[in-house]
């Protein structure tokens, strides 16, 4: 081992471990110190994901929908985010903060999620969307998300497990093959359930600039 | 003596190339057919996605080939399953042959050839199923990860072990690209692993942390193998020297030194602070370095040589690749600006320009290497040259179709989306007839991929009788007779 081949080998390992502490270690001291805000009712913003939400996220993520769909808001001026209503201001670090894995997304196949709950907050719109994105949105290139539901015909009993509230109508005109109610299984409700909750529109201070 | 004049001297008697080849064979053939074997995967998983974006319907009632899980396992066979394995098997033969040694480890390197398969192919599988992390390019379920670091930690070996006991008096350019990769890589992955799906770092400085491993792991691993296989195959087929070291040293390390932080530009308009995406930019706007030098060093090179072009499939590949880094480095770098990010962020933009440089450049050098080495590993020649002219012709047509319908409709999708009074569902239906021929690109690139794998197939299979001489573009080869001859000959032997 000469000198040189030394010189080699920790120059190109310094390169990696330069950009590694300048882009990662030093931006995590700088977001780690971000604490929830108090909001004016007592509650925080954001909260940590716990329950059907959590679940609907593991069900967000396994079905990929990151691919075509993110969840940011770029500021005022650099795009038409908050113009096309996706967003009421440009998202910032604190809305991350418990975000894990982060599904910031890259791509805008289909519109941006960050604050979907805002926009949509029904049920029974995400029910039939996810079924049948026909339904809601004709032309969409989304795929159905059938398997997320129980398809019940006209005198079907309910599904084992399910509740009579469960039980979303499809509208008559939209009717196929004799399908005329959709029941969600758990995965399907829990989705549904992270969906309606997305939700970034809290004022928070720093996003005002 | 002096220590500059002990690296001068040889280390030892020089291995001859064809004991460098007989040593090389299993090993290297195994990678660069596992190789090829994920290619196709890739293509067909790709193409499945495509067919998905247009009419969704495709394919639409199972669960495990919905859009979100085949389109990971496209990247992933492709940027693993093909990438990992074609430039491993490019870095072991690379190496042996300029260190001039054997290669070492044979039987440890194919099982790690062999481990490193299963791992993708349980990853795959795992995201078929919906256990992916979430995180792009790291979506492998964790407990397949250790089958991919590994097999690679026993490559790092070997190539170390090449380098440090090598025969020959000098380094060559390429060396140092293979050198570099192999410290990188296992760093990238590990750290980008423990920031990410480990939970070492919060917030959005994971997804700091994920782009910058999903930019490096194309300009880290992939772009610097490609880069060592030019400087390798241009001047050993035109038979002249590198047009300039100095050139070489400067390309080399200005490529080091800022393709690293160039990956945030990902990230451009989202919630970072501004100086992270900033740093993004001027590491890419600095790549303009770099990818000239490098033109220069490699067009140059070619200048004069260029009617070589019409016999050679391994300089058609080649110049291909280095061609295409040149104009894809150049878009990269241009994209990276805020004014570009603004329409072309989210778009199919970037999937054109991915695809542009990854089978463009990328895959046109992994192809020549194979074109180069696998007649002098198996000492077989090539059956067809119009398979190869096939392959060659669908490469670079598919690719450009892909490129240019998917940048076009990128750019139009982004200025129509930054346009609040059209639709949503318009945009989509605008999109539709350019991913069509997205579909059209990818068939056309599947058929050279086949027409590719169906000359490896007989490449490996021994064979009594041989074609003497090398199978240039321009030959015509009837591989039936060769094996109506061989027929008779085993025949005649009873």
């Amino acid at each position: 081992m000469t000198s040189r081949n030394i010189g080699l080998a920790l120059g190109v390992f310094l390169t990696i471990a330069a950009s590694l502490t300048g882009l990662i270690i030093i931006p995590n001291w700088q977001f780690r110190e971000l604490q929830p805000v108090k909001k004016a009712d007592g509650t925080q913003y954001p909260v940590p994901y716990f329950g059907e939400q959590l679940k609907g996220r593991g069900v967000y993520i396994d079905q990929g929908c990151i691919y075509c769909h993110s969840q940011q808001i770029r500021m005022k001026g650099y795009g038409a985010d908050i113009r096309r209503n996706w967003g009421t201001r440009r998202s910032v670090p604190r809305d991350y903060i418990f975000e894990k894995p982060h599904q910031l997304g890259t791509m805008r196949t289909g519109p941006d999620l960050a604050s979907i709950g805002s926009r949509q907050p029904s049920a029974v719109w995400h029910a039939l969307h996810l079924y049948n994105p026909q339904f809601t949105s004709p032309g969409s290139t989304m795929p159905r998300f059938a398997y997320l539901f129980s398809e019940m015909k006209e005198g079907d009993g309910l599904p084992a497990g399910a509740f009579p509230a469960d039980v979303i109508k499809i509208p008559p005109q939209l009717q196929q093959n004799g399908v005329t109610q959709l029941v969600p299984n758990e995965r399907g409700k829990a989705l549904i359930e992270y969906l309606r909750g997305l939700n970034k529109t809290f004022p928070l201070p720093e996003a005002a600039q | 003596m002096s220590e500059e004049a002990l690296e001068m001297a040889p280390q030892g008697e020089a291995v001859s190339r064809i004991e460098v080849d007989r040593s090389a064979e299993w090993v290297v053939t195994i990678y660069w057919a596992s190789s090829l074997f994920w290619l196709l995967i890739a293509t067909l998983a790709g193409l499945i996605s495509s067919v998905k974006l247009h009419s969704p319907d495709f394919l639409g009632s199972y669960e495990w080939l919905t859009f979100g899980r085949i389109r990971p396992v496209h990247w992933d066979t492709a940027i693993y399953g093909f990438g990992g394995t074609a430039a491993s098997g490019t870095l072991l033969w690379l190496q042996a042959r300029l260190c001039q040694t054997r290669i070492p480890f044979p039987a440890l390197l194919i099982a790690g050839g062999v481990i490193f398969n299963v791992g993708v192919l349980l990853g795959s599988i795992g995201v078929l199923m919906g256990q992916s992390t979430g995180v792009e390019t790291l979506e492998f379920p964790l407990y397949a990860m250790p089958l991919l670091v590994i097999p690679y930690v026993f490559i790092v070996i070997a190539n170390f072990r090449m380098y440090f006991t090598r025969r020959s008096s000098h380094t060559y350019v390429s060396q140092w690209y293979l050198m570099a990769v192999t410290v990188w890589f296992p760093i990238l992955v590990l750290a980008a692993e423990a920031c990410t799906n480990l939970g070492a770092v919060d917030g959005v400085a994971q997804a700091v942390a994920n782009w910058w491993y999903g930019h490096n792991v194309v300009g880290l691993f992939a772009t610097p193998t490609g880069i060592a296989a030019a400087y390798y195959l241009i001047p050993k087929v035109i038979g002249k020297p590198i047009h300039s070291y100095h050139l070489s040293l400067l390309g080399f390390w200005s490529n080091a030194i800022f393709y690293n932080w160039a990956g945030t530009h990902h990230l451009t308009g989202g919630p970072l602070p501004a100086w992270t995406i900033t740093v993004g930019v001027v590491g890419s706007m600095m790549m303009f370095i770099p990818v000239i030098t490098i033109g220069i060093n490699h067009h140059m090179t070619m200048l004069g040589s260029f009617h070589h072009l019409k016999t050679s499939p391994t300089l058609r590949f080649a110049v291909m690749g280095s061609m295409v880094y040149t104009l894809s480095s150049f878009q990269g770098s241009l994209e990276s600006l805020r004014s570009h990010q603004e329409i072309t962020h989210f778009t199919h933009y970037t999937i054109g320009h991915v695809h542009f440089g990854m089978y463009g450049f990328f895959a046109p050098l992994m192809f020549a290497m194979m074109y180069y080495a696998m007649p002098r590993l198996t000492g077989n020649e090539w059956s067809s040259a119009r398979l190869i002219r096939i392959h060659f012709w669908c490469t670079l047509f598919g690719t450009a179709l892909y490129a240019g319908a998917m940048c076009w409709a990128g750019i139009r999708q982004g200025q129509m989306m930054n346009d609040p009074a059209i639709p949503f569902l318009n945009i989509v239906a605008f999109t539709k007839p350019y991913l069509m021929l997205r579909t059209l690109a990818g068939l056309i690139l599947l058929s050279g991929t086949i027409a590719f794998l169906i000359n490896f197939v007989r490449i490996v299979q021994p064979h009594k009788l041989r074609f003497v001489t090398p199978t240039l573009l321009n030959t015509e080869r009837d591989y039936k007779l060769l094996l109506e001859k061989e027929k008779e000959l085993k025949q005649n032997d009873k």
